[in-house]
Parts: C-alpha cells; structure tokens; sequence
C-alpha cells in the first residue's frame, strides 16, 4: 500500500475530441498491462479538444513509457507528467448514507460541516452528501462514514490544474495535423 | 469540382501518386470499385485470392519499393480478413494505407449485413485509423492517413467508409503532390554526448536493424562504419542494408545469427545500435546483452528509447540525418587490436558453420538460387526454418531486397508479399517458403499466374512444421506433436494446375539443372525441393541465452 502511494502519478493530456479517443487511450493502457487508478474526462474552451486526467501507478520506467507510448497515439495533443507539488488536485465525491436515528444524522451533519461537505438530498431514511475535495480528504471522509452504513457512493476521479502559469495549452507544441 | 467520395479516394490516390492498389471488391466497396474502373488508366488494381494475401502483397510492394502499399476490401470479413496482413505491416513498420468499404451511417451499429467495428478491431495494429462518416471531410482523412503512415516511424493506417459516404458529393479541391517527408531534427546536446561516448570506446560495434533500410541509409551506415573502423551485425530486419561480402559485416547477429556477429559484439564496450528496437529474439538475454557495455541508441522512435534495453545515449531522428551528423563529426578510426580480435574471431571455425553436403541441404540450394540473382532481386520469405537459412545463406547485395515477417512472424506471409515485390519492382522475384507455410496462402498462386508474374518460389519441404519440430527436438525430447505433416499435395501438379510450371528436386546433382530451368520460364514457377525432416538451423542461441550457450551442431 505504501509502496503504491509512492509510486503514483497523475497525467493530464489534451487530446482530439473525437470518438473512439477514449478506448484508444484505455486500450493502449490495457495492451501494455498499464493500470489506470482514475480517469475524468471533459471537453475544454475549446470544444475539438479534450482534457483528460489519468491518476495510475508504475515506477519510473513504466511512467516514462505510459508517456510515450501516449504521445505516439494521433489523438493526442500533450501529455504531462504533473508535477505533484505544483498541481492542485480535486475529486468530486457523492456519498449516500443511511440514517433512521437522530444521533446518527446530527453526528453525520457535524462531520459534513468539518469536512466542509454539503448535503444535497434528504430523506427520512437516507442523506446524500456532495464534498470535492483530494484524494485523501475524500478517502478519510468515506473513512468516518463508512460505520453509518453507506449505500451508494460514486466519485468522478481526479482532475488537476498546474499551479499559476503552469498551463498544459502553452505547451502544446506536437505538430497541427 | 463537385466529386463523390469514391471519386475522392481515387483522385487522392492519384496525388499521392499511387499508381498500384491491390484488392478484393464486395457490397460495400462497389461505388470506390466503380471510380477504379474509370480510372484504370492511372491506377492498377490487382485481385488477389483473398484479401490476407493482398494486404500482404500491399506490405511486400511497399518494403521492396519504399512506396505506400495500398489495399482495399469490403466490409465485414472482408476486412477482417486484412488483420492478419496489417498486423504484420505493424510490426515491421511497414506504410500500408487500407481502405475499407463499412455499410450505409445509418444502420451502423445495428449489426446489418457485414458490418463490422474494423476500426475497433485494427486499433491495436494500426498507426491509426479512421471511420469517416461526413463526405466533406474525406479528402483530409485520406491525405492524412498517408502522412501519417510514411512519417517518422512508418506502419499501417486503415480509413474505414461507410457507403452513403462514397456517395454523398461534395466539393473537392485538388491539392499538389506531397513532398518528401519532414522529420524532427535529432537535438544537438545529445549528438554531443553520442560523439563523445564513441570517441571514448575502444571497441565499438554498430548493431542495425530495419530502419537503416527504411531510412535508406545504407550508404551513410557503411561510410559511418568505416570511418570509425566499427564491426558490424543486424537484426534479421536489417539484412539486406549492407551487403553481405562487406569486411565489416559479420552478418545477423541474435538466436540464428552467425557466431561471428554475436560472438565480437559480446566482446565489444560500446553499441551503435541503429534503427532496431532490440527485439528478444535479436538480444537474446537483454541484462548480458547490454552489461558491461555501454549503447547509443539512435532511432526515429522516442518510444523505443530505454524500451527494451537500458540506454546511455539516445539520437532521436531520422537515422540517416543522424549518421549524417556522425560522420561530420571528428571521430577517429578505432586502433588496430580491435579489428584484429575481429578478424580472430571471424577465422574461427564456428564462424564458418555448413550443412551436410553429403545430401540435398537448404543451403547448398539457396546459394545455388544466389547464383542466378541479381543484387537487386527480392528475397521474400515465408516464417520457419526455411526462412533462418535464407536470412543466413543467401546473400544479400542490395537494400530492400529481403521480404520477410520479422516482428510478427507470419506464416503465410510470403506469396502475397512475393506478389507484391514483383509487382512494385517489375523484376523476377524468389519465394523461399516451406510446406507449412505454403498450404497457407498458396492460392495467391492463382493471382502470380493470371498476371503471369516472373516469380520462382522455391519450396523446402521437410514435411514437417520445421521450426517447430527443431524446439522439440531440443526442447521436448523428441515429442513431435503435430508437426509432422505427411502431406500428400503433388507439388509440381498442383502448380501445373493453378497455371503455373511445377519443378521438382530431390537428388543434389540436379540443383543446377533443375534451378536453371526454373529461371528460364516466363511466368511463376514452382520449385518443390525435398529435404530431411531433421535438417536444423544452426547456430542457436536459445531464448534468453547469450554467446556462451550458442548450440553449433546437432
Ligand atoms: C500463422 C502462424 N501460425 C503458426 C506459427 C508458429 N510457427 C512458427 S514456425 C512454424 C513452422 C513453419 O513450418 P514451415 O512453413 O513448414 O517451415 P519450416 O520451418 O519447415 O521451414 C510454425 C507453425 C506462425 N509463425 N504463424
């Protein structure tokens, strides 16, 4: 485990928006027995191109690799190896818990608010929180929940920026096709 | 101009200045078919068997040529049956631009008649592929495809078009032929660094591969080796680059190669290593291969790169803009010793390795076949022993002369490419092929014959699978399990009967007569040599083995 945590490491790309790029992308992945941890996906300002995350795991060799084998696949624009400390790094997580009593739900609602979460749905029976934060923070609030009882979560994956004029864009330099 | 979108392929082709297409037509492709008929006085089309042996005859055209080899089939199987033959183009980064017919937008993805996902299912063998569903932006899909097979490192693109789109019209301008291909310039730092590290080597060997041949880099390789006073091996890929009678060309190197070539690259403290990923079958173990040595690594792929081999230096570029670059520089010529311990190691009798001359050998067939080639005649192959001997036996003069399945390792390959090499060449072209191997796609016999194409296959029959019966040999203890074919098929007949003339060999003393009559007939000939089943390529390093396991008898 802690091996796996030291050997992550987070791609953002700019890729052709276009079908079929995504299994392009996944199955490169895949032929080469690379694993992806995460991957989101959006159109940018720009609607012919995409951005894509790739949180994955794989020492330096494999790293390097997964970048050029990326960077060989027309679809691709660039890729970057995110530099962990100049990223800033959010995940978007949708959790529903059940709750029949009232300690639960005021307890729960107290940890929302530390946790600076936000309910958006209630029921009776149930609570469905929304919280964006990192990796970890997500991770240590499914962590407290978890004893509650959860009865669905999802979570979008990791999507990053570079920090200040660190911008994936302007180092776009591949060759127009 | 108003054109269709068959029209548009076909005038595409034209500025490309595609002049040969090979092919098999079906529902789907019937209106792009229907514009080739109209067109037949730019472009020929050749119908193959099946559409297996025209994508190879669109890989054999393009490696013997230098050109794009270009392949058409319909939907469906037929374009299933390319995989094969682009898998193998893949492989051995070989320009193949495929186009296929897919049924009507409309019904896609509903399992209509022959529909197949073939951009689905070549993603993984292809550069890149495409399926074009809007007319209007078929003309840049086309001129892209063949940019991007030729560019950097060369390999397959398939455009996959649904039939309302070879319908639909839409307006088209001409554009002028492309020129000759860009590539990156290969960064100064690093030439730097890779001048130095030879300059500090004592005993450089340049180890090559198939990109020397792609590049058409031979003169550069050779004026490079000589400067610097480096022995040379290749990679299977790599052999016709330099001529085999070269003095520093100790030939292939790797699980088949000769003695000499690994041998003096065991002893060497620097790889030049151009245009070649380091296949496993080339390095054998790849820790020794590359330990207590150093590489320079020139190669036009950046993936390449530390792929397989640990690298010390890297010239990312076109390999003959690189070696350019290396002979400007002010490299000595290495010191006397090391060509010495060379030319030691070449007079030693494991360097010089033959068959039993005392029967009907490969060997003495193939050099016999030598004989009566010229320097630029092609050498296709099909994939087994046959294939080891001609690649160790025959020998070579000229680039682009050796056609063959190396990444890959396709059996079958061989009378489509055949095919194709004859046809891109206009020359008499040599099939060596085995039993195996022939049953596979022998129907392209029929295609060398209706175009009365001057092609020799020569077949070496062991009746067995050859290559695989030696790995039980050594390997299994003798367990041949299913290899021993025991067919009946009357070769020299069969010939007759597709159209072609049939030669059979079985006794030595009639090699020169009988190869001397198979290279007088105008048309395809068929050369049915029988050899034992026991027959062995020699040497063989095993799989992960290194210069001190070479097996050199049986
Ligand atoms: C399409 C395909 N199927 C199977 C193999 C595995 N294989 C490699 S060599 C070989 C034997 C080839 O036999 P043959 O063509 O008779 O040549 P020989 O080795 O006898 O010269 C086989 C089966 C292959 N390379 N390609």
């Amino acid at each position: 485990m802690e091996k796996e945590k030291k050997d992550r490491f987070l791609l953002s790309m700019l890729v052709n928006n276009e079908a079929g790029v995504l299994t392009r992308i996944s199955g490169l992945f895949a032929r080469r027995g690379f694993n992806i941890a995460s991957l989101s996906v959006g159109e940018t300002e720009n609607p012919d191109i995409s951005r894509m995350t790739i949180m994955a795991t794989g020492d330096d060799y494999f790293k390097e690799q997964v970048v050029l084998q990326l960077e060989k696949l027309q679809d691709v624009r660039i890729v970057e190896l995110m530099d962990m400390d100049d990223t800033v790094m959010r995940e978007l997580l949708l959790v529903k818990v059940r709750v029949d009593d009232q300690t639960s739900r005021s307890q729960i609602l107290e940890a929302v608010s530390i946790f600076r979460a936000k309910v958006i749905d209630l029921t009776p029976v149930s609570l469905t929180v929304e919280i964006t934060g990192e990796t970890v923070k997500l991770s240590a609030f499914i962590e407290y929940l978890a004893p509650y009882g959860i009865s669905e979560l999802c979570r979008t994956g990791v999507t990053a920026i570079g920090r200040g004029n660190n911008i994936l864009s302007k180092k776009y330099n591949k060759e127009e096709n | 101009m108003k054109l269709t979108g068959a029209q548009i392929v076909i005038e595409i082709l034209c500025e490309q200045g595609v002049d040969t297409v090979f092919g098999y037509p079906g529902g789907t492709v019937l209106n792009i078919y229907d514009e080739l008929y109209k067109s037949s006085g730019r472009i020929k089309h050749y119908i193959t068997c099946h559409e297996q042996g025209a994508a190879h005859a669109a890989d054999g055209y393009a490696r013997s040529t230098g050109k794009t080899g270009v392949v058409f089939a319909t939907s469906g199987p037929g374009a299933t049956n390319l995989v094969t033959g682009l898998a193998t183009a893949y492989l051995d980064s070989t320009p193949v631009v495929a186009i296929t017919g897919n049924v009507a937008c409309p019904p896609i993805g509903r399992d209509s008649f022959q529909e197949v996902d073939i951009c689905g299912v070549t993603m993984p063998i292809t550069k890149h592929n495409y399926i074009v569903k809007d007319v209007t932006r078929l003309a840049h899909v086309v001129r892209e495809a063949f940019r991007i097979a030729r560019r950097g490192r060369p390999g397959p693109v398939l455009i996959d078009i649904p039939k309302d789109v070879q319908v639909a019209e839409c307006e088209f301008e001409p554009a002028a032929a492309p020129v000759a291909k860009e590539e990156k310039e290969v960064d100064s730092t690093s030439l730097k660094k890779a001048v130095k590290l030879i300059k500090d080597a004592k005993k450089p060997f340049i180890y090559f591969g198939g990109g020397v041949v792609i590049s058409d880099a031979s003169k550069e390789l050779i004026r490079f080796a000589e400067k610097i006073g480096a022995p040379m091996g290749s990679s299977m890929m790599g052999l016709s680059a330099v001529p085999n009678k070269h003095p520093l060309f100790l030939g292939m190197t790797g699980m088949h190669g000769r003695f000499a070539a690994s041998k003096v690259l065991s002893e060497s403290d620097l790889i030049i290593a151009v245009g070649t990923r380091f296949s496993d079958r080339a390095t054998g173990n790849k820790l020794q291969f590359s330990k207590n040595r150093r590489v320079l690594h020139i190669d036009i792929d950046p993936a390449e790169i530390g792929k397989n081999i640990p690298v010390y230096v890297s010239l990312v570029g076109d390999v003959k803009q690189a070696l350019n670059l290396l002979l400007a520089s002010d490299i000595k010529h290495t010191a006397q010793s090391w060509h010495d311990e060379g030319e030691a190691i070449k007079n030693m009798p494991d360097s010089h390795l033959t068959m039993d001359m005392s029967r009907l050998n490969p060997q003495a067939v193939i050099e016999a076949v030598r004989k009566r080639t010229a320097d630029d005649t092609v050498v296709a192959t099909d994939v087994g022993q046959h294939q080891m001997w001609a690649a160790q036996y025959y020998h070579f003069g000229n680039p682009r002369t050796f056609v063959t399945s190396g990444g890959l390792g396709t059996m079958g390959f061989g009378m489509g490419a055949a095919i194709g090499a004859c046809v891109g060449t206009g020359k008499r072209t040599v099939l060596f092929t085995s039993d195996g191997s022939f049953h596979m796609n022998m129907n392209e016999l029929a295609t060398a014959v209706t175009n009365n194409l001057p092609l020799v296959v020569i077949l070496l029959d062991n009746n067995a699978l050859g290559m695989v019966r030696q790995w039980q040999t050594m390997f299994f203890d003798n367990r041949y399990s299913h290899t021993t074919l025991s067919r009946q098929t009357n070769y020299a007949k069969l010939a007759e009967a597709f159209g072609a003339a049939g030669l059979c060999l079985t006794d030595k003393k009639d090699i020169d007569a009988i190869l001397d009559k198979a290279f007088e007939v105008d048309g395809p000939v068929l050369v049915h040599v029988k050899i034992d089943s026991d027959e062995m390529v020699l040497p063989m390093i095993p799989p992960g083995g290194t210069i001190n396991d070479i097996i050199t008898k049986n």
